[in-house]
Order: C-alpha cells, then structure tokens, then sequence
C-alpha cells in the first residue's frame, strides 16, 4: 500500500515535472512558433539565479518564485527585441540563431562563474509515507505546476492580455488592422515564456544543481513534450505530460530509468505517427 | 575563384609536402629542449577534470626546469586541446607524435581518449603515461599507467563498508563501460566478502530525476548503497537522496565521487557528508612530501577552484618519476628508460610511495578510504603498496612485451 502511493505520487511528481519544463517552451514554440533551442539554456540561467542570490543571502523561495522569473523574463524580452523579432516566420532561422545563443549562454555563464557552482540545498527536508521517506519538495513542484497551469489558464481566458494574445498569435495582420501593437504583444509573450522557463529552471536548481551545460540534458524532453502536445498550451502540454511522464515513469519503476527513457521516446514516436499535429491537433481541439 | 591548374596545384603541394616531411628533421637537428607533451581536455565536457590536470602538468614542468631542466636542457610544454573530442585526440596525438616528436606524452582522461591515442603512440614509438583511474586491463609495453584500478579501490571500499554497514548491497552505475565494468567488480567483491548484490541499476549519463530510484532502494532496504555514477546530471542523486532524508537511513558509498576534485564543491555541506570513497590520492594525506606539494599548488594557482584529487595529482607524479628515470638513464630513449622505471624503484610523491610493477606498468601505490565531511575527504584508513591485481591477471609485460591491447578483464 505505501509502495503503491510513493510509486503514484511519483508519478504525478514526472508529470508535473515536464509541466513546468515544457509550459514555457509551449508559449514561446505552441503559440509564436518560434524554436527556442536555448530553451535549455534559460533553464540554467535560472537556475544560476537561484544558486548566485542566495549564495549573497538572498531567501531561497525568493529567489525561486520572484528572482528567476523576473531576471530570465528580462533577459527573454532582451533576446526578442535583439535577435527574435526578425525572425517570426521563419521558423529554420530561429533555430539556428537560438542554437547559436545557447552557445553563447554556455560559453558565457562558463566564463562568468566557472564550469561548477556550489548548488542550493533542497529546502523543506523529507517526510515518512509509511515505511518510505520522501522529499517534501515533490509537493512543491506539483503545486507550482497546477499553479503555473491554472495561472496561464486565468491569464489567456479571462483577461483582455489573454485574448489580444491569443488573437495576435492566430491572425497577426487582422490584429494588426485592428489596431493591436503585435510588436508589443510578441515581444511580451516572450517575455512571460522565458520568465516561466526561469521559474522552472530555479525550481531545478535544488534538485539538480547547475552547472553552464546542464540544459542540453532536459531539452529534448521539453520539446518532446510540447510537440506531442500539438498547439494548445494548456491542454497540450498537460495531455502530453501526463501521457509521457506516466509512461516513462511507470516504465521506470518496473525496469529502470533505461527503459524508462526509451519508453517516453517510443510513446511519443507512436503518438506522433497517430497524431502528427500534436495530441490537440485532433483531440480537445477548440480548447486553450 | 579562381580555378587552380593542375601543374600548379602539384606544384605548390610537392613543396608543401617537402615542407612538412623537412620541418620535424630541421625541428630535431636544432632542438634544444626536451619536449613534453600534454593532452588534457581544456574545454568541452570534460574540460572541469582537464584544466587543474592541465595545470598541475605545467606546474611540474616548471618544477623541473627551475631545478636544472633534464640532462643540461630545458623541459618544453607542448599542449594541444582535444576539447572532449576523439577526433581531435586523434588528430593532435599523431601531430605530437609525428610534427613535434615529443619524448612523452602526458594525457588522455576517459578510457575512449585512451583507446585512441594508446595505438598511435605505440605505432610511433612515442612513449606514453596514462594518469587517470580506470577500469583496469590496459597490457602495452609502451605505456606506464599511474592511476587506480578498481582491484586497488573498489577491492578495498567493499569489505571496509561491509564490516561497517553490512552485507547487503545496492548498486546504481552510470550506464557506459565504466560503470558495467565497476558493477562487475563491485558484485565479485561483495560475493567474494559472503554478501549480496540485491539490485544493480544502470542510469544514462542525462538522467538527472532519481526519485523512482530511491523509492526503489528503500523498498529494497539495503544496507548500504555503492555508486558509480558519473557527472553532473549524476549529483542529483546526492542532492535527492538528502532531499528524501535518507542520508540519516541509509548510508552511500562512491567509486567515483570526488575523482574530478569539483563534485565535493558542487554539492552542499549536508548533501555530501557521510558519502564514504576511495582513491589513490584525498589532498588531507600527512607527510613533508604532500604538504610542500600542496603549498606549491596554492602560490601557483592562487584562484583555484577546485580540490587537488588523484587524477591531477597522479599527472604531476608522472612527469616527476618521468625525470627522475631521464636523470638516471642519461636519455629519453624509451627502452633505457622503462629498464630503470621496472626496476622496483619506490618513489617518494605526494600521494606516498609509488613503484611501478614490471608485469603491467601500472602503479603499486598507497590507496586510502576517506570520509566526506563538511567538503573534505578524511582520510579513515590507508592500505599501502597495493598492486593492480586486476591487470595483473592478463597481462604480462615480462613474457610478452610486444603486447598492445586492452584485456576485458572477464569475471
């Protein structure tokens, strides 16, 4: 019985894991369609915001929830204006220009800080279900992944923001003659998707440690997920979680994480050979 | 463009051929140094291991020069990048070889870079020293291998964990050869001490999530847990296991923790402490010979960011007890030198003594059990003049010195 609720809470604990991985990727490659190959890259940095503010006494949950959102927020609406705002549309040009920053970020933040920084502690200890400890931060990233849905959620339905967005997304130049800066709205939609990429990253950070190369190891499950999940950011990316992070994890517990990998690439690969737009792009298809 | 004509192109590569095949014999008549070459991972992914290896290499180099350089001449670096990448170990092996003619060579980090450079060297006669613990079964005539093999480490981590801990034994690895092989050992030495393996899991170097893992270690309840994980993806491990509060539960052990001397700074104070390793070399070792090695190191790299560990230790131990043999024989001639460095010479070094066995060519060296506390390595036992069994199984260098292989050693 406790076996049994470890191993499902484990569960729940990938699936809100690639939630918080892929939601910011989903904004920025779902929506704008542009492929954010430093997606990995904005996980580090942070994650280093996390590392660097309390290493000067910073309060661990500040820096995690305000501090990274908002640096790697910042430094998203700095790339967009500097690089991405020339290349919508064109989609294979964004991956080039993203891969070259992701370099430059590595070789950066390695020049910067060194190839190794001292990690966070993983706040808030572990707790007894039954015979077995567990980390009490898995409820935290659970938490902050049902948050972070629900917030985009909110944001994208009930708001004027929300809409203007969305419209900006499905039909620039009827926007446009609308009246709608899409500049602006472009760029502040990069802006958000980076700065939930940040808070992913921090939200990393005390499980993982950082170090300037560690975003190569999580981006392909963040663009898997997001792909699978098709072009809706909400139900995309949480179909396509709780399909793949279940998967992958129920594979895991009965074989090990070999098996565990390959079966989250199998299902995907299925999946997408089934359902080539995406999991939204047949199902729940009129949904956020 | 223009479109070169044939003539001209033969022309023009006739004499840049010319040009390479003259320079190494214009290179040997005029040289006047004795050149030493270092092939160490500068960037690239392993670049956190190469560059103190990289550093403590010159820093012995200066050493020797500052006390008279090597049969009246001066000791000259020459250092390539191979930036993580067998290619350019290939590549830059053969320009040492062949272009710079160096008399030694100091380098190759994971037993792949070994595995390409090892058969140029030995082609070209260019003699070799491996500094870098591995799995064991390197048998070349060419090659002098200084670090620990698992018969002189995880030989000795198992019963001192077993007599602590108990018998029963979980093993997670990193899922490449270093870490099958380490598994392999690891299960022959618990089965050898009358205990037992109850699970042996193997971890992909990009997974960094190990939650499933320690749920599935504490079902199986363990007395003690054996890693060989690699890298930083790896750590996480450490920093979950803490997270889950385990350290208090179930105690770790690692063969590889700390062999980069940068993992004990990764990970925090609290995560890190406990977790029990053995090496050839842990900084904290007592005698003149390491305090006076450790001084050197500070007022040469002032800015260091990392721990002196065996891998960058057992490369300054190279090129000492490569000189020390230069000095004896009066040459940098191969053969002459591997006469006096089998000839069971103990050498007095930081990480203690060292001799070289003549059947392997590999070390017989002091090996020590070291505690994490607080991010340093104390030192709980020692085990002197441990030979690399393991080797010596199947190799013979005595018998058949034209041997150039490297054995799986079959358990």
């Amino acid at each position: 019985m406790d076996y049994t609720i470890v191993v499902a809470l484990e569960m729940v604990r990938a699936v809100a894991w690639l939630v918080l991985l892929a939601s910011g990727l989903a904004i920025i490659f779902g929506m704008m369609r542009i492929i954010n190959f430093a997606h990995g890259e904005f996980l580090m940095l942070g994650g280093y915001t996390v590392v660097i503010s309390t290493g000067h006494g910073v309060n661990e949950w500040i820096a995690m929830l305000v501090l990274a959102p908002i640096v790697v927020g910042i430094f998203g609406v700095l790339v967009e204006r500097l690089v991405i705002q020339r290349l919508y549309g064109r989609i294979l040009d964004s991956l080039l220009a993203t891969w070259g920053l992701s370099m430059l970020m590595i070789g950066g933040v390695t020049m910067i800080f060194g190839n190794s920084v001292t990690g966070v502690a993983t706040p808030l200890g572990g707790m007894s279900i039954g015979a077995y400890q567990v980390p009490r931060y898995n409820f935290v990233l659970i938490f902050a992944a049902i948050a972070l849905l629900l917030a985009i959620w909110a944001v994208l339905k009930f708001t004027k923001a929300g809409l203007i967005a969305r419209a900006t997304m499905q039909n620039p130049d009827m926007s446009e003659a609308l009246g709608i800066p899409t500049r602006w709205v472009y760029m502040a939609t990069f802006g958000i998707g980076s700065a939930i990429t940040g808070f992913a990253g921090a939200l990393l950070a005390p499980l993982t440690g950082v170090v300037p190369t560690m975003g190569v190891n999580f981006i392909a499950q963040s663009f898997i997920t997001v792909i699978t999940g098709g072009a809706s950011v909400i139900t995309g990316t949480l179909s396509a979680a709780t399909l793949l992070g279940s998967i992958s994890q129920g594979m895991t517990f009965l074989t090990g994480p070999v098996y565990g990998d390959a079966a989250l690439l199998l299902a995907a690969l299925v999946l997408l050979r089934l359902l080539p737009q995406g999991i939204t792009g047949r199902i729940f298809k009129k949904s956020l | 463009m223009t479109i070169l004509s044939r003539r001209k192109f033969l022309h023009t590569s006739t004499a840049a051929a010319a040009a390479t095949l003259a320079s190494p014999i214009i290179a040997r008549a005029q040289s006047d140094t004795i050149k030493v070459g270092g092939l160490h991972d500068l960037s690239g992914a392993l670049d956190a291991v190469g560059v103190p290896m990289n550093q403590v290499f010159q820093m012995a180099i200066k050493e020797i020069n500052e006390a008279g350089g090597l049969l009246g001449r001066e000791v000259e670096a020459v250092i390539y990048d191979p930036q993580s990448n067998m290619s350019l170990y290939s590549q830059y092996a053969t320009q040492m070889a062949l272009r710079d003619q160096v008399d030694v060579v100091m380098g190759g980090i994971t037993s792949a870079s070994r595995e390409t450079i090892r058969p140029i060297f030995h082609r070209y006669d260019t003699f070799y020293f491996y500094n870098t613990q591995y799995e064991g079964g390197v048998c070349d005539r060419n090659e002098i291998t200084l670090g620990t093999t698992p018969a002189q480490t995880v030989a000795r981590l198992i019963p001192y964990g077993m007599n602590l801990y108990g018998k029963k034994v979980y093993t997670i690895a990193a899922d490449y050869n270093y870490g099958h092989i380490t598994a392999a050992w690891v299960k022959r030495y618990v089965e050898e001490n009358g205990g037992e393996v109850i699970e042996t899991e193997f971890f992909p170097l990009d997974v960094a999530q190990f939650g499933s893992t320690i749920s599935k270690i504490q079902g199986a309840a363990p007395d003690f847990v054996l890693s060989a994980l690699v890298g930083t993806s790896h750590l996480g491990f450490y920093r979950q296991w803490a997270a889950a509060g385990m350290k208090s539960e179930i105690p770790v052990m690692s063969t590889v923790l700390g062999a980069g001397g940068s993992d004990q700074l990764i990970l925090t104070a609290e995560e890190g402490n406990g977790i029990t390793a053995s090496f050839g070399y842990f900084e904290e070792i007592d005698n003149p010979t390491n305090k006076a090695f450790l001084e050197r190191v500070a007022q040469e790299y002032p800015d260091k960011d990392w721990v002196m560990s065996e891998i960058s230790e057992v490369t300054y131990e190279g090129m000492m007890i490569w000189a020390d043999a230069v000095r004896e024989a009066g040459t940098t001639e191969r053969d002459p030198l591997l006469e006096v460095l089998t000839s069971g010479k103990a050498y007095d070094l930081p990480a203690g003594k060292v001799k070289i066995d003549p059947k392997t060519q590999h070390a017989i060296r002091d090996v020590y059990i070291a505690e994490l506390q607080d991010q340093v390595f104390n030192i709980k036992e020692s085990f002197p003049d441990s030979p690399p069994t393991d080797t010596q199984m199947v190799c013979d260098l005595v018998e058949n010195p034209d041997s150039n292989q490297h054995f799986e050693i079959s358990l």
